[in-house]
């Protein structure tokens, strides 16, 4: 430092280590930024600090239920939809008919977890931006959320939940009218967090015509989830390629509309998701009219596991993307390999191009608007 | 001068003097932390501390503080030492020699000069200074950054300050801020209201407006609070901080935050004036008004802090200086004239 201002008419960047102990990188993420001044000259994101060996670890374990845990481990703030995920590449790789019932509870169970997801992510990312009531009121709710898994489950956050074929065990008995009660005071949540933040001159300020993701960009990444439909692709895979049971609901696909600035920004993307909540609810009333009330949810788990040999991949729409299992079956009991495709990675591999030329402030935005989790990333 | 202890040792006075403003300081600090905290429980829908001393967690901050003075005092190695150790107490010092001006009853004030308002703005423009030592001493990126923020912004934000204490100067012909409450006592407006500033003509009304946003990034607080912002800079120019040099910048924070609220209180509202004009009057109840007045400003500055997001920093300097400036120097001119006329 002191020799940078003995020259001081050279120019000078600045580099400097977002991370990985930084408070809003969402965990352990470290970028290294070029600064000159606080404009971001140059991005490189250095990835790894929570990789945990998924891949390597579904192999040796020897056994295609003992890998459910570790799915839940990715990407461990929407786990139910890790979970569903991954039983339904092994039930189109055993070729199992799942009971209704089952379908019914994973959706609500997925879609519930979809909320859960996204109100943390707006909340952390309001919180990126130095609004922290909002995160505080958004959390209020997820708790509300987790408290229902957890009756069911037994856990709050990793819940092993869903089995091949069907579910660890049935739902808690009160659960209909559980879910009911978080639809019915949820709802009126949505218009407070939009009066609170969502409008919010200063807010919308720091997050309109920032890291703009134009649609071709989008699309030459690969981008999916919110990061894609905030810069206006209607893309989803729950209506453009249904799974499970989606194709017997009724609900729109929220894109962004460029409406606080450019079609693309943060602003747009944060609103997909505000809006995505209100649909996932819609589906959740649906799935609630819909789900038969008696029925065994063990009844279609397969006592041995006997795959044939091939490869299988299934895609879901998880809260932050598309979420894909590649699964290799030499027809022992153990995955020959597994490999996921993670929604959160390819987001973040399109950081440094879209934030050259931004402030650190903006970084900030970017980052929470892409609403990353890092053990997805890096698994 | 108003000696309220008689005739004492010139020494013992200064003494005295030394010890109102800091005991008040101090008492005012402990209390505004564990109300902060209880506040933003409140607007969060949450109960803040509860547990330590009993009752609503009364002693929180007292608890804080002995931890931090058992705290390791850490300097980083390539830091500037003389530096880094010092610029804490500097700030701390540089809101602490500004309450000397600040008339706390009709009884008492610390020094009774005829440039109060000049010294007080003088003074408190040490604490840039020792933010940018603070940062700079560091030795880190993010402080270093937190500082620059933070010289670029008060330097920018002294100026509509400035500009609309002089509108309010301009109507009382003093800088002495004795004075400047003394001219506000009495209910003669519109036969009930107070003759504070803030009634007497609209231009005033806008005058603190500009003068509390100007105050609210002058003690970095929520929405200006970028040269601490802990989402983007860690925390600005403290992060290597530890201890009680740590809690020296709080302190110095808050003291900070009170002086500009009792100038507000001052100029804008009667300092120790009371609102019923005679009627719970006199030096006691007058140090009981206008630290009233002066909390409230507080409340509302960490009401603000519990509700905005944070702008930008090439937003924070666009209002400034293609918003506020030109405003309150208008506002100046307009105040002027009406006080030629009226």
């Amino acid at each position: 430092m002191i020799e940078a201002i003995s020259n001081s008419t050279e120019r000078r960047e600045m580099v400097i280590n977002m991370g990985p102990q930084h408070p809003s990188t969402h965990g352990v993420l470290r970028l290294e930024l070029v600064l000159d001044g606080e404009v971001i000259e140059q991005v490189k994101p250095h990835i790894g600090y929570l990789h945990r060996c998924f891949e390597k670890y579904a192999e040796e374990m020897g056994d295609y239920a003992k890998v459910i845990p570790y799915t839940d481990r990715m990407d461990y703030v929407s786990a139910m939809n890790q979970e569903h995920g991954y039983v339904l590449a092994m039930e189109r790789m055993l070729e199992i008919e799942v009971p209704d019932r089952v379908e019914y509870i994973r959706v609500i169970m997925a879609e519930l977890q979809r909320i859960a997801s996204h109100l943390l992510g707006i909340g952390a990312f309001g919180l990126d931006l130095g609004a922290f009531t909002p995160f505080l009121y958004l959390f209020t709710e997820r708790e509300k959320a987790l408290d229902i898994f957890e009756r069911s489950s037994g856990a709050r956050l990793l819940y092993n939940y869903m089995a091949v074929g069907g579910l660890m065990r049935d739902v808690h008995p009160e659960f209909k009218t559980d879910v009911a009660d978080f639809v019915k005071t949820f709802r009126p949540k949505i218009k407070e967090l939009n009066d609170l933040l969502s409008y919010n001159k200063i807010f919308v300020k720091r997050t309109a015509d920032i890291g703009v993701i134009p649609e071709k960009v989008a699309l030459n990444f690969a981008a999916s989830g919110p990061v894609l439909r905030g810069s206006g692709v209607k893309w989803d895979l729950r209506k453009n390629d249904p799974y499970s049971i989606y194709d017997r609901f009724d609900f729109d696909i929220p894109v962004g509309t460029g409406e606080m600035g450019t079609l693309g920004d943060c602003w747009d993307r944060y609103m997909v998701r505000v809006k995505e909540m209100e649909q996932s609810l819609g589906i959740i009333e649906q799935a609630l009219d819909g789900m038969p009330d008696e029925g065994d949810v063990t009844e279609a788990i397969p006592k041995r596991i006997r795959p044939k040999e091939g490869e299988f991949y299934v895609r879901t729409e998880s809260p932050r993307g598309e979420l894909g299992y590649y699964i290799v079956s030499d027809k022992s009991a153990g995955p020959f390999r597994v490999k996921a495709r993670a929604p959160s990675f390819v987001h973040l591999s399109m950081l440094p191009a879209i934030s050259k030329g931004s402030l650190i402030a903006d970084m900030v935005a970017i980052i929470g608007s892409i609403d990353i989790v890092l053990g997805e990333v890096d698994r | 001068m108003i000696e309220p202890f008689g005739n004492i040792h010139p020494l013992l006075s200064i003494v005295v003097h030394a010890a109102i403003p800091l005991t008040i300081i101090l008492v005012y600090a402990l209390a505004a932390i564990w109300g902060e905290r209880k506040i933003a429980g409140f607007i969060q829908d949450r109960l803040g501390p509860m547990r330590v001393g009993g009752w609503h967690g009364w002693a929180q901050s007292i608890a804080d503080l002995l931890k931090l003075i058992q705290k390791e005092d850490i300097v980083p190695k390539d830091a500037s030492r003389f530096l880094f150790k010092f610029a804490p107490f500097m700030m701390f010092a540089a809101s602490y020699a500004a309450f000397a001006v600040i008339p706390f009853s009709s009884a008492y004030i610390g020094s009774m000069i005829n440039i109060g308002v000049f010294y007080l703005l003088a003074v408190t423009s040490i604490l840039t200074l020792s933010i940018i030592m603070a940062g700079w001493a560091s030795n880190n990126k993010w402080s270093l950054l937190g500082g620059m923020r933070s010289a670029a912004q008060m330097v920018s934000y002294e100026v509509p300050t400035i500009a609309t204490v002089l509108t309010v100067i301009v109507v009382t012909g003093s800088l002495n801020l004795m004075t400047v409450t003394e001219m506000q006592s009495g209910n003669d407006i519109l036969g009930f209201l107070p003759n504070w500033f803030i009634f007497q003509n609209p231009f005033l009304i806008v005058a603190f407006i500009i003068f509390f946003i100007s105050i609210l990034a002058e003690s970095h607080r929520v929405p200006f609070d970028l040269p601490e912002s802990e989402s983007e800079l860690v925390a600005g120019y403290q992060t290597e901080y530890s201890g009680m040099r740590w809690a020296m910048f709080m302190l110095a924070e808050y003291a900070d935050m009170l002086l500009l609220s009792l100038l507000g209180a001052t100029l804008f509202f009667g300092g120790w004036n009371s609102p019923f004009g005679d009627f719970m009057g006199g030096p006691v109840w007058g140090f009981f008004w206008f630290m009233l007045k002066g909390l409230l400003l507080v409340f509302v500055m960490m009401w603000i802090r519990w509700t905005l997001p944070r702008y930008r920093v090439d937003q924070l300097m666009h209002i400034c200086w293609s918003i506020l400036i030109p405003v309150s120097f208008i506002n100046l001119v307009l105040v002027a004239l009406w006080e030629m006329i009226f």
